[in-house]
């Protein structure tokens, strides 16, 4: 046991998207402070949102993430034709949740193979594992580049793509130009199965979260790009009364402002839709989570490895059954007429829940915006994480401690860049 | 043996640009076999001491530190590669320039003062010396892979910086302007992206910036006959470049509609 004053300091964090670090303070064999520090330079997109077309900010908030700039569409489109009480047909829907499975695939295999899997394994970075296991980075940039080929045959582009837009798409594919897809996807299945089976295999150290949950839950699917609001707890919610259960705050040490939940910190992601949601995972995804011992739900965050790739399996499953069944959207986008109103949109970006909320003039130009990220959302429960993991295991070393604390970080796969320029809920209600 | 060294930093971004390196899923591999990537903390926590042979440079100026960061980054580069508009042309954050940052600053945090930022988001280009500028929102893979090519063996990158239609015209695509009367940035864009829109049947929306001597009046009144309002295409012109000279001042030789 340390009777010193210990300072652990990691000033830029590696395997995670954006600017980030870490500071614990331990004094006297307690945790007086675990602060992930956030320094990514705002951006200020909700400012520069204000005053333009309701049709041109999906194109404008893709630019908020590279990583997952799909979900970042589409939680605009969805609050914005919610505004104008515009409604997609069942196709356009369809082809819509084919985009952003696309965006699953290739943001969790980037996340399993390139920034996670190193921390078990043991090395810096996947191009060292590959020196040794060239086969199994192969196996991971194989499933990335299948997401990316849906991303780019759907939405013209992986990164930013260029044919979605409020209403539908520019042009939707016909099923001749999907028929490669799927035979990629068929392939990419047994990989992605091949990878449940690899990451079960790694140790997981013992930790169970006792956050609430918060995830989007669908009628009928298990919920990626719409649906309403469920907690772990148990209540439910349309995605209109975000506001009135989450605000967010500045603290400041970070430009990602913090979220609270009815008051409580609570965490979003691969664990909290698991666990709402796992029991509308598809028959070949259920199986694999059950052949990797997950149970109906999930806390353990270092365990979230194995949960994204369940949910990589369930993507490339969805996949193919929408191409399967895919019906060509006629005409390829609906027009969005432009009237006063506010809207809100929720779906579930890779690593967790986005929102997106605008309030229209009657030309439809933008009177305020507000986005409400996931790594916001989870920055008090990652900061929580790491005052146990720190209490637990004070008997490490220094190195091995702040190694530690870089793993639990990156458990959440965080997105930095997204979450650093965002607006504070009581400044919108001035 | 000498194996040269790459370095890859980011500063104000999406993180867009840097991942186009990893999405190179049939190259990346090969890469790594050429040179030693030397820091790339996106994708590794390995940190190799520099100078380095290559330096690739994402995001724009925007804060005091960061203006002093890309100094250092200079430095310590032998090579240094702007890839994407951010740090080509200072990006979408650029709005500010044209803007009140203090407003901006409170709108979206409700304690401003804790926030270090600039007026200005700026490009590399106006803080030190670039070698060269690889445009796009995001940079095209194919660019990325030929620029890093080049560099490694001593050759100037082959990067033609005519428009968008040049590629449109290549790809044997009917002109979305002339057939459906749809506004298209293409004929002032710079080439890159292999005209991803026009192949959707979309207008260009100008991510690679301004091409080299670009005709703006005469687009902008084209654009009129389309159909588009001034605030229209003030606002069409005001996104991912906006602060690129050639978009920024096209207002001085702006025509009215004909």
């Amino acid at each position: 046991m340390s009777h010193r004053a210990r300072q652990l300091q990691v000033s830029s964090l590696a395997r995670v998207e954006g600017e980030g670090a870490l500071q614990i303070l331990i004094s006297d064999g307690t945790v007086t402070s675990a602060q992930l520090q956030i320094y990514e330079p705002p951006r200020f997109f909700e400012a520069f949102l204000r005053g333009r077309q309701h049709t041109e900010v999906t194109d404008i908030t893709s630019r908020i993430c590279g990583i997952c700039p799909v979900a970042y569409q589409a939680s605009g489109w969805q609050a914005i034709e919610d505004a104008c009480g515009v409604t997609v047909d069942e196709p356009t829907a369809m082809l819509r949740r084919l985009l952003y499975c696309g965006e699953w695939i290739s943001s969790h295999a980037l996340h399993i193979y390139l920034l996670h899997a190193p921390d078990f394994l043991g090395y810096p970075d996947a191009i060292a594992l590959a020196v040794e296991h060239r086969d199994l980075v192969e196996r991971g940039l194989a499933l990335k580049k299948a997401g990316n080929a849906i991303l780019e045959r759907v939405g013209g582009r992986a990164i930013h793509p260029v044919n979605t837009r409020v209403g539908g798409f520019y042009r939707s594919p016909t099923t001749a130009e999907l028929a490669p897809l799927a035979e990629q996807l068929r392939h990419a299945l047994d990989d992605a199965l091949a990878t449940v089976a690899w990451v079960t295999t790694f140790e997981f150290p013992d930790l169970e979260l006792d956050h609430e949950l918060l995830a989007v839950r669908h009628p009928t699917r298990y919920a990626i790009e719409a649906g309403q609001l469920a907690t772990s707890g148990g209540l439910s919610f349309p995605p209109s009364e975000f506001g009135a259960h989450v605000v967010e705050h500045q603290v400041r040490h970070s430009t990602a402002l913090h979220a609270t939940l009815d008051g409580q910190r609570y965490l979003t992601g691969p664990l909290a839709r698991y666990s709402i949601n796992s029991v509308q995972l598809s028959p070949v995804a259920r199986q694999a989570a059950a052949a990797a011992g997950l149970g109906s739900t999930c806390r353990n965050p270092f365990r979230s490895v194995i949960v994204r790739a369940v949910e990589t399996v369930y993507a490339i499953d969805e996949a193919l059954r929408i191409i399967a069944g895919y019906v060509r959207p006629e005409p390829a986008g609906v027009p969005v007429p432009a009237r006063a109103g506010v809207g809100h949109g929720v779906s579930e970006a890779p690593r967790g829940l986005l929102y997106h909320r605008y309030e229209l003039d009657a030309d439809g130009l933008v009177r305020s915006a507000t986005i409400v990220p996931p790594t916001a959302q989870n920055q008090p429960a990652i900061e929580d994480d790491l005052r146990r993991v720190v209490s637990a295991n004070l008997d490490l070393d220094d190195a091995a401690l702040t190694a530690l604390c870089e793993r639990t970080i990156r458990n959440y796969d965080p997105c930095i860049s997204c979450s650093a320029h965002f607006l504070d809920l009581t400044v919108l209600r001035r | 043996m000498n194996v040269p060294t790459l370095a890859v930093w980011k500063f104000a971004s999406c993180d867009g640009c840097q991942l186009t390196l990893l999405d190179c899923e049939d190259e990346l591999l090969a890469i790594a076999g050429q040179l030693r990537i030397a820091h790339f903390l996106e994708a590794s926590s390995a940190v190799l001491p520099g100078p380095y042979d290559v330096s690739l440079v994402e995001g724009s100026i925007t804060t005091a530190a960061d203006a002093e960061r890309i100094k250092q980054v200079r430095a310590q580069s032998r090579t240094l590669i702007t890839i994407g508009a951010c740090a080509t042309a200072g990006g979408i954050q650029a709005l500010r320039n044209f803007g009140d940052v203090e407003q901006f600053r409170s709108i979206v945090y409700a304690s401003p003062e804790f926030i270090d930022t600039l007026a200005t988001s700026t490009a590399i280009s106006a803080h030190v010396p670039v070698d060269f500028e690889l445009r796009g929102c995001p940079i095209d893979k194919r660019q990325l892979l030929e620029v890093i090519s080049a560099y490694l063996v001593g050759r100037k990158p082959d990067i033609p910086n005519t428009s968008v239609c040049t590629e449109c015209k290549r790809a044997g695509l009917t002109c979305v302007m002339v057939a459906d009367g749809t506004p298209c940035l293409g004929p002032v864009t710079h080439a890159g992206c292999g005209a991803l829109c026009p192949s959707v049947r979309r207008g260009c929306y100008g991510c690679f910036g301004p091409m080299t001597g670009a005709n703006l009046p005469a687009l902008i009144g084209q654009l009129h006959r389309c159909g588009m309002s001034q605030g229209a295409v003030d606002k069409v012109f005001a996104t991912f470049n906006v602060a690129a000279p050639g978009f920024a001042d096209r207002g001085e030789h702006d025509v009215a509609p004909g």
